[in-house]
C-alpha cells in the first residue's frame, strides 16, 4: 500500500506566498482570539477549589447550587461532568488563607445533603493561589528553555539559519495551537502545558528529517537553485511526514476519545499541534530558511557529515 | 549481502530477555496484605511475630506467608475480607505501640524479586489517594528565631552582670540599649564568645541617651534554620504520617520551602488533615528517687508529687510533676558518638529559658535520673504519653547536653529524630492538595490501558497494511519497545500516572517513526533502481543520522519538560524520554536483525515485500 506511489514533484516552496498569507493570518487570528476572550485558565493556574462527585441519581443541578449556597458556597460554578450522575464544583480562590483548606470539607458534607445514599467522592483539587502563579511562570520558562535548547542544538548540527527557521516554525505551532484552545476554550491546565511541549518535539522531529534531506541534497544537486533544493527535499520527505503524522494521529484519537476526562485536554492539543506542526515543517520552516538565503556555502563545513554520499547513482 | 555478527543478535536476545523478565512482574496483580510497623520507627521485635500469629490462630485467619524488611513486617492474605478482619485481630493484639496498615503487595514470585524484580507503582491518580504540598511559613520561623536570640541575649548578659535598659526585636534584626560605653563594649564582646549568639552581625548605634547595639542575623545563619526547619517538619510529619497507618507514604522536600505529602489509599482527607496539623510536644521530668514506682504501681498509692508512667520496657517508673524543660524549649537535637569512649550519643540544644532551668535542675540533682516523655495531642481530645528514654545525670548542664546509655547508634539517630519529630518547627500550611477517589482511579487505569490498547493495535494494522513484511517487522520491534519501556520503568522504580500512560501512548506513535524513515528511505533506493540488498543496506545508513537528529531534539523537550514538571508532569517527561531511547534499539537494531534474518542469507532478492 502506497498514498504516494510515484515521486512526487509539488511545487511546495513555489506557494510559499499563498502559505506565508496563510500563517500570517491564522498567527494574526489567534492572538487576537488570545486577547479577545483569553485561555480557559484551569484550576493549575487559577487557584482555588475543585470537587467532582458522583452521586447515586442523576442530581437536579439547581438543588445542588442551593445546598452550596446555604453553606456559604455561593460562588461556586456546578457543572454536570461527564455521566449525568457526576458533577463538579468549582470554587474560585478564597483571601482568606486558612479556609481555603478547608472548604472541600465543607462543599462534600453540603453535597451530601437531602440525598439518599451516598455520594462519592472522586476527585478533589486545591491549588493555593501561590501556587497558580508559580506554575505560570515555570510553564512559561519551560517554553523559553526548551526553545533555547533546540535553537543551539540546531545551530550546532546545521547552521543559525536552520535555527531561526526550526524555531520560528515552532513559534508559528504553539501560537496558533494556543490561538485554538482558546477560540474552542479547552481548559487549560498543566497536561497542556505538557502537550504544548510534546507538540513542540514532535514539530521539530519533522522539521529536522526535512532539514537532514536539505543538507545531504545541497552537494548532491550543485547544479539546483537553493529553491529547486529546498523544494526536492520537501516531496522526498513528504511521505515519511505524512506517515509518521498519521500513525501518532492514529494513536491520539484513541486517546481522545477512550482516554477519559481527564487526559481530553491533553489528546486535544497534540492533535491539533501534530496537524499544525506538520503544516509547519512543509512551508514554514523552509520557507523562513529561503528568506534567509540559505546556500550551498551554509552547509559546506558539514558536508562531509552528509552520510555516504557517493552511495548515491 | 546483510548480516549481523553473531554477537550484535546475541546482544539483541539478551536485551530482550532481559527486558522481557523485569517487566513480567507487572503480570502478577496483588494480594491484599498487612503491613505492621512500629508506631515509634523502632524495629519490631521477633516474639512479637509469635504473637500476631498466635491471635490469627485463635481467630482461624490463614495467612498467604509473612515478610519482613526492615522495620516492617508483612503478612499478605487470600481475600480481602481475610485482611480486614485480621486488620482488627492485630490491632487488638498489638495496642497503641504498632501500627497496621492495609496494603496491597504486589504478588510478584519470589525469584523474580531476588533478582530486583518489580512492577511499576501506580501513581495516586490511577490508585487513588490523598497529595497535600504544604508550605512552611517561614516568615513565622525566621520571627521565632529572632525571639530566641533575644532571650538568649537578655539572659546571658544578666548572667554575666552586664547591666542593660532593653533588648527587643528591631524590624529584621534586634536592638539593644545600655547605659554605659564598658556595658557596651562587654556586650559586644559577650556576642562573640557566647555560642548561642553565633551567627550575628553587629553595629554600634547611638541614641540620645544610651549606647546601643543593633544586630542582624547573618542569611547564611537563616538559610541553615530555614533548612532545619524544614527538615524537622519532614520528619514530624512522617512520624504521624506513620500513626495514620498508610502502606507506601511519599514525604519529600520540594523546592526551599515546600514539602509534598502523598498518602495512597486514604481517601478520608478531613481525617489526614486533621493528624497531619496534630500537635506533639516532650517534657523533661525528674524520676521520683524517693519512692518506689513498683510499689505504687502494685498498691495504687501514688505519691501526691509525682505521676505513674511505663518506661520503654514497660516497667513502672514515677515522675515528678513539676516539669523541668518542654519540647517547646527543645531547639535542636542530634546524634553523635561520645568523644571519651565512643558510645552512641543524643546531643540536645535548649533554648535560652530551657536552658537556664535544665541548669538550676542539674546543679542540685546530679546521681539522679531524668526522663523523657512523649506527649502527642490526637485528634478528638486524646492525649498520649509516653516515657521514651530515662537517663542518670552525671554532671550539671544547661543549654547543650548529650543523653547517652543508649545500646546502639541507631537508637541514638532515632531518638534524635524523635526528639527533633516532637513539634513542627515552623507553621505549615497546605497549598495544594489533590485527592482521587479509588472509584476515579479504577476509571483511569482501565480507560488509560484502553487507549493504549486502541491505539497500539491500529498502529500494527496500520503499518502492516503500508509496508505489509517490513511492516510486520516494525510491528515486532513495536511489541518489543512496550515491554522494555515497561521493563524500564519497572525496574527505575518510576511511577505510573495518567500522564505517564498519555507518554506511552505517544511513544507508541512516534516509535514507528524511525521504521518509516528507514522504510520510506529502502524504498527510494529501490525507486532509484538499486538491488534489493543495497537499499536495504542504505536505507538503514543514510536514516540513522535523520533518526538521532530528530530524537535528540524531542529529548531536550522532554529533558526541560522534566526540570519544570512537577509530579506527574515529570511521569510524562520520563515515560517520553525513556521510549525514546528504547525505541532507538528496537526500531534500529531490532528490525535490522530480523530483516536480515529473513533477507540477508538470501543471494538474489528479486523483490522485497515493503
Amino acid at each position: 500500500m502506497k498514498f504516494l506511489n510515484k515521486k512526487t514533484n509539488i511545487d511546495f516552496v513555489g506557494k510559499r506566498k499563498i502559505a506565508f498569507v496563510f500563517s500570517l493570518s491564522l498567527i494574526v487570528i489567534s492572538i487576537i482570539t488570545l486577547v479577545a476572550q483569553d485561555l480557559n485558565y484551569g484550576l493549575d493556574f487559577t487557584g482555588g477549589t475543585l470537587i467532582e462527585v458522583s452521586y447515586p441519581t442523576a442530581p437536579e443541578v439547581s438543588d445542588v447550587r442551593a445546598h452550596l449556597a446555604d453553606a456559604g458556597m455561593s460562588d461556586s460554578i456546578v457543572q454536570v461532568f461527564g455521566t449525568p450522575n457526576d458533577i463538579v464544583v468549582r470554587i474560585p480562590p478564597r483571601e482568606n488563607e486558612e479556609s481555603n483548606a478547608e472548604i472541600s470539607t465543607v462543599v462534600l458534607a453540603a453535597l451530601q445533603e437531602g440525598v439518599e445514599g451516598e455520594i462519592v467522592m472522586r476527585r478533589v483539587e486545591f491549588v493555593g493561589p501561590q501556587v497558580g502563579d508559580e506554575l505560570t511562570e515555570q510553564g512559561i520558562l519551560a517554553v523559553v528553555y526548551a526553545l533555547i535548547g533546540i535553537f543551539l542544538y540546531v545551530m550546532m548540527r546545521f547552521q543559525w539559519r536552520f535555527s531561526v527557521g526550526a524555531v520560528a516554525a515552532l513559534v508559528h505551532d504553539i501560537i496558533i495551537t494556543m490561538g485554538i484552545l482558546a477560540l474552542v476554550q479547552i481548559e487549560f491546565d498543566l497536561t497542556v502545558v505538557a502537550a504544548l511541549l510534546a507538540v513542540i518535539g514532535y514539530s521539530l522531529n519533522d522539521t529536522i528529517v526535512l532539514f537532514d534531506r536539505i543538507r545531504e541534497n545541497f552537494p548532491r544537486l550543485r547544479k539546483s537553485s537553493p529553491l529547486e533544493v529546498v523544494n526536492i527535499s520537501v516531496n522526498e520527505t513528504l511521505s515519511r511526514t505524512l506517515m509518521t503524522s498519521m500513525t501518532t494521529l492514529l494513536v491520539l484519537t484513541a486517546l481522545f476519545i477512550f482516554g477519559g476526562e481527564i487526559i481530553h485536554a491533553f489528546a486535544f492539543t497534540l492533535i491539533v499541534g501534530v496537524v499544525i506542526g506538520t503544516y509547519s515543517s512543509i512551508y514554514v520552516a523552509s520557507t523562513v530558511l529561503l528568506e534567509l538565503g540559505v546556500s550551498k556555502y551554509d552547509l559546506m563545513a558539514v558536508e562531509k557529515e552528509g552520510v555516504a554520499v557517493d552511495a548515491n547513482p | 549481502m546483510n548480516q549481523y555478527p553473531a554477537w550484535k543478535y546475541l546482544l539483541i536476545l539478551l536485551v530482550l530477555s532481559v527486558g522481557l523478565i523485569y517487566a513480567l512482574p507487572n503480570m502478577f496483580g496483588e494480594d491484599p496484605a498487612l503491613q505492621v510497623t512500629s508506631a515509634r520507627g523502632f524495629a519490631i521485635p521477633l516474639d512479637l511475630e509469635a504473637n500476631i500469629e498466635d491471635a490469627l490462630i485463635v481467630e482461624n485467619l490463614e495467612f498467604k506467608n509473612m515478610e519482613r524488611a526492615g522495620n516492617k513486617v508483612l503478612y499478605r492474605f487470600n481475600s480481602a475480607e481475610d485482611q480486614l478482619r485480621a486488620s482488627d485481630v492485630i490491632k487488638k493484639a498489638l495496642g497503641d505501640q504498632y501500627v497496621v496498615a492495609l496494603n496491597l503487595a504486589h504478588a510478584t514470585p519470589t525469584w523474580l524479586r531476588s533478582i530486583g524484580g518489580k512492577p511499576m507503582t501506580l501513581g495516586l491518580d490511577l490508585q487513588g489517594g490523598v497529595h497535600f504540598l504544604m508550605q512552611v511559613d517561614m516568615d513565622t520561623a525566621r520571627s521565632q528565631q529572632l525571639d530566641r536570640y533575644v532571650d538568649d541575649f537578655r539572659a546571658a548578659m544578666r548572667d554575666d552582670r552586664i547591666r542593660y535598659v532593653s533588648v527587643r526585636r528591631e524590624g529584621k534584626g534586634l536592638l539593644a540599649l545600655l547605659r554605659t560605653v564598658e556595658d557596651r563594649s562587654k556586650a559586644l564582646d559577650l556576642i562573640r564568645r557566647d555560642q548561642s549568639l553565633q551567627g550575628l552581625i553587629v553595629e554600634e548605634l547611638d541614641t540620645e541617651e544610651y549606647f546601643g547595639i543593633s544586630a542582624t542575623v547573618q542569611e547564611q545563619q537563616l538559610l541553615e534554620l530555614q533548612q532545619t526547619a524544614l527538615k524537622q517538619n519532614i520528619n514530624t510529619l512522617r512520624n504521624r504520617v506513620n500513626e495514620i497507618g498508610v502502606a507506601e507514604p511519599v514525604i519529600q522536600q520540594q523546592g526551599a520551602d515546600r514539602v509534598v505529602v502523598q498518602l495512597p489509599g486514604v481517601q478520608d482527607t478531613v481525617e489526614a488533615k486533621k493528624i497531619i496539623g496534630a500537635t506533639a510536644t516532650l517534657e523533661y521530668r525528674a524520676v521520683d528517687e524517693a519512692n518506689d514506682a513498683f510499689t505504687a504501681a502494685q498498691t495504687g498509692r501514688v505519691p501526691p508529687e509525682s505521676r505513674l508512667y511505663t518506661d520503654a520496657s514497660g516497667q513502672p517508673i514515677l515522675l515528678k510533676k513539676r516539669l523541668i524543660v518542654a519540647g517547646d524549649q527543645l531547639i535542636g537535637a542530634s546524634s553523635g558518638f561520645d568523644q571519651q569512649n565512643g558510645q552512641p550519643q543524643v546531643s540536645v540544644t535548649l533554648d535560652g529559658v530551657g536552658a537556664k532551668r535544665m541548669l538550676d535542675f542539674t546543679r542540685d540533682n546530679v546521681g539522679n535520673r531524668m526522663a523523657v516523655v512523649y506527649i502527642e495531642q490526637k485528634p478528638g481530645g486524646r492525649k498520649t504519653e509516653e516515657v521514651i528514654s530515662v537517663a542518670v545525670v552525671r554532671e550539671p548542664f544547661g543549654k547543650r547536653f548529650q543523653t547517652t546509655g543508649l545500646d546502639s547508634m541507631s537508637e541514638a539517630s532515632q531518638l534524635a529524630l524523635l526528639l527533633r519529630a516532637g513539634a513542627l518547627a515552623a507553621p505549615m500550611e497546605i497549598v495544594e492538595e489533590r485527592t482521587v477517589g479509588p472509584s476515579l482511579g479504577a476509571d483511569n487505569v482501565e480507560q488509560g490501558f484502553k487507549s493504549v490498547l486502541i491505539g497500539f493495535i491500529l498502529v500494527l494494522i496500520f503499518m502492516a497494511a503500508y509496508y505489509r513484511v517490513f511492516g510486520l517487522v516494525a510491528d515486532l520491534a513495536l511489541f518489543a519497545n512496550l515491554f522494555l519501556l515497561i521493563a524500564l520503568l519497572s525496574m527505575l522504580g518510576a511511577t505510573l500516572t495518567m500522564p505517564g500512560i498519555a507518554g506511552i501512548v505517544l511513544t507508541v506513535g512516534m516509535a514507528v517513526d524511525a521504521n518509516v524513515l528507514i522504510f520510506e528511505r529502502i524504498r527510494e533506493e529501490l525507486r532509484n533502481g538499486n538491488t534489493p540488498q543495497a537499499s536495504i543496506r542504505a536505507g538503514y545508513d543514510k536514516a540513522f543520522s535523520t533518526i538521532a537528529d530528530a530524537n535528540i531534539t524531542t529529548l531536550i523537550a522532554a529533558f526541560v519538560l522534566f526540570l519544570f514538571g512537577t509530579g506527574p508532569i515529570k511521569g510524562f517527561a520520563v515515560t517520553l524520554s525513556l521510549g525514546i531511547l528504547t525505541s532507538m534499539f528496537t526500531a534500529i537494531m531490532g528490525t535490522r536483525a530480523v530483516v536480515n534474518l529473513i533477507y540477508g542469507g538470501k543471494k538474489r532478492v528479486r523483490k522485497l515485500s515493503i
